[in-house]
This record gives structure tokens, sequence and C-alpha cells, in this order.
């Protein structure tokens, strides 16, 4: 490009009350080259307002990663006053060679499983109801919402009381006398199932409806005049043009669902025994009652590498789908 | 010039807005960057950290006494229960200075102490305190670690143990009695042995009526399941194993411990449904609710029952009885906790004078008018507390039987395997004898670990 001469100014600027120097900054070398004559350059302050956020970052974000990671390759007890000692890969070969903690790992899967499908499910069929307009759309579409907005530990310790086998108004409603939920061993991950789709479905319902708002109206109208089915304007049309969001709904919902941990902790504790047991509540016990900090290091990596790997299927997935669609 | 100005006062304004997220200087705020308490050390205000509940009320207004004396501030920081016990020790592992005393459960003295976390009070209390005037089963449960050793690390604060209430109106009944009788050959009357109740929350079990049996601890939660259950180990002659070798295998396992868990298995069915996570609060709302004829629970929350805006139904109609014996001997469970004071408080000195302070005999008065359970032998024996209030008799007559659980730093991971397989048992999801097996196991593994299966010496706890 070289160094072409500086254009003139398409408008005459009045002169610098102090002097005659303009009160821009040089054009050329002064903008492009990020430095005014006295002051700081763009690219300065630029970073000087990123300093701060980078400083966080590596605080907060980088340094506890690769501390930890360093932690998970020693036999270190936070509540002990003793320095940390590398014992190599012992804790991720004691992990993984623990029996509890795939059964754990097979817990939480079990739960993700049935709590995300029956999310998809009634999330997408809600969807498609509040897509229709009717009276009261939005005053129904808000109190959907609700359940999402509250704590997991408000919603926990709700479901405890509509759970009450005595007093409660779930048994109460479906005639099922003095059924126990959440302490029978048969229906206690059910039961957690249920109150975590009862919270978050209205979170794929919303991601579902702005995929369905954006699905064009002239595809439907096209599909009415070849006399299309309605099976056939879904399966062809709505879906494919949904799935894209439906997906993403589905990786937040499953790395969430995975991580599941205050909702199990104010209702079940985990049990009875530790049938409700799941990774993070696992993870908890070792971090903050054995204080074992090196173990628990390792187990979060564990589960870390697992939510990357289940991400990233799910990431493959979607970039399929979204080839096809 | 005025555009350089300009850029300078976004930056300094971005920067100062930053450091504005937390609070500006203030020299009675917090070093340890905890939120709530104010730092000993600043302001001549002592912290003293205890769990969420009655007795913890009732110290602050005790604590008052001591301001107006000294000028010095005493604060007591409620944590609820369930997360009491973390957020104390991760406090403690930061060093933070954020707690000057912590009333701490009995279990804890050896995690804290051979951690360095608790000041050694041996000499102190020596020279300060008359030990012989604390109740000495009280000063061993709550101060003294390892066992035997005369070492103490806390000043006994709060007595407890586990005991009964009972329905009677329905246990003086005339027409329950002599069904009672009719049907079992002797009189309902308060159970003496474990068989008795079972026989009485038997009787008394009527899901068509709602009514049950017994509210008892069973469940998962901190160290509900082996609160309830250990006792009854005991009383069958059961064990957790040797405290000078550290041997488990045969003892936690042994046949009399699987025959009292075998045995409380059996009662938890005269429970109400869902009760497998019962702890002392659904105990005690099982009560008040009518929905048992007894509850097992500490004698610490047996004012409430007293109270007839929190126990409407029953205020008037609630007896008191001691945890019943077995065949092999009769024990209780210890509850309650001791005072210790944090090795990263900034005021020991003051500290300890506060704990010289609370073991006055006058002060331990009070503490009991109050509704705190002193550790005053004088006054523990006495008629007058014997007669203060409805429980005081039984609670006086329970201490002596107490037992406590291991008090090793790792009674923590000891703990969740007992609370893991005893509440499967209860539950019905394990044998008694596989629950006890897999426990003694997971102990053995445990004491192995941390070396101390070899080791002969040092006691730690009465198991």
């Amino acid at each position: 490009m070289g160094n072409a001469p500086d254009p003139p100014a398409p408008f005459p600027l009045p002169s610098h009350p102090g002097g005659g120097d303009s009160p821009l900054p040089p054009r050329g070398g002064g903008a492009r080259g990020g430095r005014s004559r006295r002051g700081l350059s763009d690219r300065q302050i630029t970073n000087l307002f990123l300093l701060p956020t980078l400083l966080l970052l590596i605080a907060m974000n980088l340094f506890p990663l690769f501390w930890s990671l360093y932690l998970s390759f020693c036999d270190y007890h936070a509540d002990r006053n003793q320095p940390a000692q590398w014992i190599g890969t012992a804790n991720y070969a004691a992990l993984l060679a623990s029996p509890e903690k795939w059964r754990y790992f097979t817990q939480t899967a079990t739960f993700v499983l049935l709590a995300v499908s029956i999310e998809f499910v009634a999330g997408f069929g809600l969807a498609l109801l509040f897509h229709r307009k009717f009276r009261a759309q939005g005053l129904l579409t808000t109190l959907i919402l609700l359940p999402m907005m509250l704590s997991p530990v408000v919603v926990g310790l709700f479901w405890q009381l509509i759970f009450d086998p005595k007093r409660g108004i779930f048994n109460y409603l479906l005639g099922l006398g003095s059924t126990v939920w959440l302490q029978d061993p048969g229906r206690a991950m059910l039961s957690l199932v249920l109150i975590d789709a009862w919270m978050w479905s209205p979170f794929v319902m919303l991601i579902a409806l702005a995929g369905l708002s954006a699905v064009p109206e002239y595809l439907y109208e096209a599909a009415a005049v070849d006399r299309a089915s309605a099976w056939f304007r879904f399966r062809y049309i709505t879906l494919p043009m949904v799935a894209p969001l439906l997906l993403i709904a589905l990786i937040f919902r499953t790395m969430d669902a995975f991580k599941v941990f205050d909702l199990v902790w104010a209702t079940t504790s985990g049990g009875p025994s530790d049938l409700t047991e799941t990774v993070s509540t696992s993870l908890y016990r070792i971090a903050f009652e054995s204080f074992d900090t090196g173990q628990a290091c390792a187990f979060g990596y564990i589960i870390l590498v697992v939510i990357i790997a289940l991400t990233n299927l799910y990431l493959r997935f979607m970039a399929r789908v979204k080839g096809e669609a | 010039m005025k555009k350089r100005a300009m850029r300078l006062a976004v930056v300094w304004a971005a920067l100062l807005s930053l450091a504005g997220c937390s609070k500006p200087a203030d020299p009675g705020a917090p070093t340890s960057g905890a939120a709530t308490p104010t730092s000993a050390a600043a302001g001549g205000t002592l912290n003293i950290v205890w769990a969420q509940w009655d007795p913890a009320k009732y110290l602050q207004q005790l604590v008052n006494d001591y301001t107006k004396e000294t000028g010095v501030t005493v604060k007591v920081h409620e944590i609820p229960w369930p997360q009491f016990q973390q957020k104390v020790f991760v406090s403690l592992s930061a060093h933070q200075d954020t707690y000057d005393i912590i009333v701490g459960d009995s279990q804890w003295l050896g995690r804290a102490s051979e951690n360095g976390h608790y000041v050694e009070l041996t000499d102190w209390m020596k020279e300060k305190l008359d030990l012989d005037s604390f109740y000495a089963p009280a000063l061993e449960g709550y101060g003294e670690y390892p066992k035997g050793s005369k070492k103490y690390w806390a000043v006994p604060c709060e007595a407890d143990a586990t005991g009964f209430c009972y329905r009677k109106d329905l246990f003086e009944d005339p027409n329950e009695k002599a069904a009672f009788k009719a049907k079992y050959g002797r009189d309902l009357a308060v159970p003496k042995t474990w068989q008795e109740l079972y026989e009485i929350a038997e009787f008394f079990n009527r899901p068509d009526r709602n009514l049950y049996g017994v509210a008892l601890f069973l469940g998962k939660a901190y160290d509900s399941v082996t609160m309830g259950f250990q006792q009854v180990m005991w009383c069958y002659g059961g064990s957790y194993g040797d405290p000078q070798t550290f041997q488990v295998e045969g003892l936690l396992n042994g046949p009399e411990s699987v025959t009292a868990l075998d045995f409380y298995s059996r009662l938890a069915r005269f429970t109400p449904p869902g009760s497998l996570d019962f702890y002392f609060e659904r105990c005690l709302a099982a009560y008040q609710n009518g929905l048992v004829a007894m509850a097992m629970n500490y004698f610490a929350f047996f004012p409430g029952l007293t109270n007839q805006e929190t126990n409407p139904r029953f205020y008037d109609k609630t007896g008191y009885f001691v945890s019943p014996a077995g065949p092999k001997g009769h024990f209780v469970s210890l509850g309650g906790q001791g005072m210790s004071i944090s090795a990263y408080s900034k005021q020991q000195e003051q500290a300890k004078q506060f704990l010289e302070w609370f073991a006055k005999e006058e002060v331990q008065r009070k503490w009991a008018e109050l509704g705190g359970y002193t550790c005053n032998k004088k006054i523990l024996e006495s008629e007058t507390f014997r007669t203060a209030t409805p429980f005081n008799a039984a609670f006086a007559d329970s201490l002596p039987l107490v037992r406590d659980f291991w008090a090793v730093p790792e009674y923590n991971q000891l703990l969740d395997s007992c609370q893991k397989h005893w509440n499967a048992a209860v539950a019905g999801i394990e044998e008694p004898k596989a629950a006890l097996d897999a426990t003694a196991k997971e102990h053995a593994a445990i004491f192995q670990k941390a070396g101390r299966a070899k080791q002969a010496t040092a006691g730690s706890g009465r198991s």
C-alpha cells in the first residue's frame, strides 16, 4: 500500500484557541500508530481497560484451574497444616478403581437421561402449544416460567412438602394415600427427576419458542398449498428449523443436570443410603466433609473431562443437524 | 490537554469502580474477608460461632452480662446445622480469624486439635478453672483429647444427650392402659428397656388413625441415624472398635451389633411413612403434629415442647424419659458442645477471660436458668435443677450414661460410612449383617490409611 500522502480535509477545521493545532489527534501516524504526542494511544487505553479483567480472570479462573490440577496429583488436605505431597496419579487411580464412584456416575447418568428427556419432550410440547395465539397467553407463559426462576434449594424444600406422604398435596391430588416418594429406595430417584423436570421444562420451552418464532411463515403456506399433512409440516419444516436451538437447550440442560447438587442436597442428601448420590454430592463430601482436597480436585477433573466429552458429542451432532438443515 | 485529562479520568474511574466493589477501609471490618463477624482484634468484640438453635440464643442473652461487666461485646454467630461443620472448618482451614471462640461438636476435637486449629487449654484450665466443678463425663466428652490424656481443648459449654418425649394423654388413658395390659401382660408405663419401648411403639402404631409408635433418628444427613442407633448398639453389647488398637473387625460387626441393628430396623417399622430422613427437626415436628406416641430427640430441643406457642396441642401433656437400657448395659448418645479458642484468633487472651467468666458458678446458674444445659456438677446434681423443668430430671439421669462417637480427625469419613450403611439397613436396602460388615471394612480401611491401626496407645473416644 505504501505511504500515501494524506488526502485534504473535506471540511476546513477551526483553529485551536491555544495555538493553531487541531484538537483532533494527528491523522495517519497519530491515530493508526496508536500514540498521540503526549497522551495514551487508543491501543494502550484499550489494554488498560482490559487489564483489570485479565488480572481478575488470571487470579480467579486460570490460577485456581492450574493449581487445582497440580493438587489433583498430591496428597493434600486443606484442613491440615501440612504441605501438599506429590503422589502422581494415585488420586485418579483410586477414584477410577472405586466401584462406588462408578455407581455414582451411573446414577447421575440415569438422572440426566430421564430428567433431560422429560424436559425435552415436555418443554417442546409446551412450546408448540404456546406458539399459537390465545387469550391470556402472556400471563400463562409467565406462570409456566416461574419454576425456573426459583432457587433449587427453595424448590427442593417446596417439593419436600409437596411429596410429604401424610400431608403432601401430590398424594392428595393423585389419590395415592401415604405413598412415600423422596425416602423410598425405589422412588427417590424418580422423585428427583420429576422435580428437575418441573423446574427446567420451562427453560426448554423458552428456547423452543424462540426457535418456532423464527420459522418463516411462507414455508407453512407453501406446504399448505401442497396439501401437506400436519405431521409432514412438523417433520420436514418445524423440527429441522428448530433443531439447532433445541440442541443448544439440550447441551445446557445436560451440563446443568450432570452437575446437579443443590436439589439433591435439599431433598434427599443422597439418600436413602446413597441411592440418589450424584457425582457432585460425592465431590462435595470428599472436598468439604472429608477435606481430602487432592482427591476432590482429581474427581473434579474427571467430571470436567466427562462434561467436555459429552458437550463435544452434542456439538458434533449439532453441526451435522445444521448441515442437514 | 482536556482530552488527555478526560481519558485519564475515565481510566481512573474504571479502576476505582473495580476497587469500589469491596467496602472502603473500615477499622472495624473483619481482616479475614468474612462478611458478617467483626474482627475481634479491631473493636474489642469477641465472636463466638455456634449452630443455629435455641441454646445459641440463650448464650447471646447470657453474654450481655459479660458486656456490662467488661465492656467487651460478644456476638454469637449462628450457622444452620446442615452447614455448621463445613463453614467452621472452611474458616479454620483458611486460617481466618473470623471466630474467636468455636462452640464445636465433641467429635471435632481430634480433627481440630491435631491439625492445629484449636488452642490447647490444658495448663490454662488447670490454673484458672476448677476442673472438679465440671461434671466429669462432660469435661471428658467436650474437652479432652485424646480421651484419658488429660489434655484439654475446650471448656464444656452445652451438655446434651438423647432422650425421649412421650404423650402422657395416651400413656395415662385408662382404656389404653387396659388394652396394653391385656395384650402384653404388664402395665403401660415409661419404657425401661428397648424391648419395652418396642412393644409400646407396636401398641400405639395405628396407621389407620394417623398415629405411629415412635419417631427415631433414621436420616442420612450429618450424624442422624448414627446417633440414633449407636446407643442401641452399646446397650446390646456392641462397639465401634477398640479405642486403643483401633481394631474394628469383629467388634463393630460382631453378633451384638448385628442384633442391635436388626432390632433398630424392626423398630423403624413403627415410625411414620417417609421417616427415613428424620433427624431432630422432623422428629420434633412429628411429635408436635400428633403423629407419634413417642419421639427420640436431644434434650436441648425439649424446651420447645413445653412452650404453648410452639407445641399448642401437647405442651401440657408431654412427659420425658431417659433412653432405655439394653440387655448388656445402659448407654446414651452424647450431644452437646464445648467452647474452644481458635488458633487464628487475634484475641486469644480475651477469649480465655471470657471462658473463665463463663465457667463461674453464678454464670452457669444463670446459663441453666436461661435454658442452657450447664456442665457444672453442683448445679446439675441440685434438686433445684432437677425440678426446674419437666425434663431436667431425665436429662440429669442421662448424663452419667453418655458415650460418644470416635473423636479422631477421620471421624467424618467414619461417620459417612455409618450413615450410608445404617440408613440402608433401616431402609431395608441392606441386611443388618451386610451393613455392619461393610461399615467395619470401611472403618478398618480408614484407620489403616490414617496409620492408626498400628498404634496401640492413645484412646480416641469411648467407643
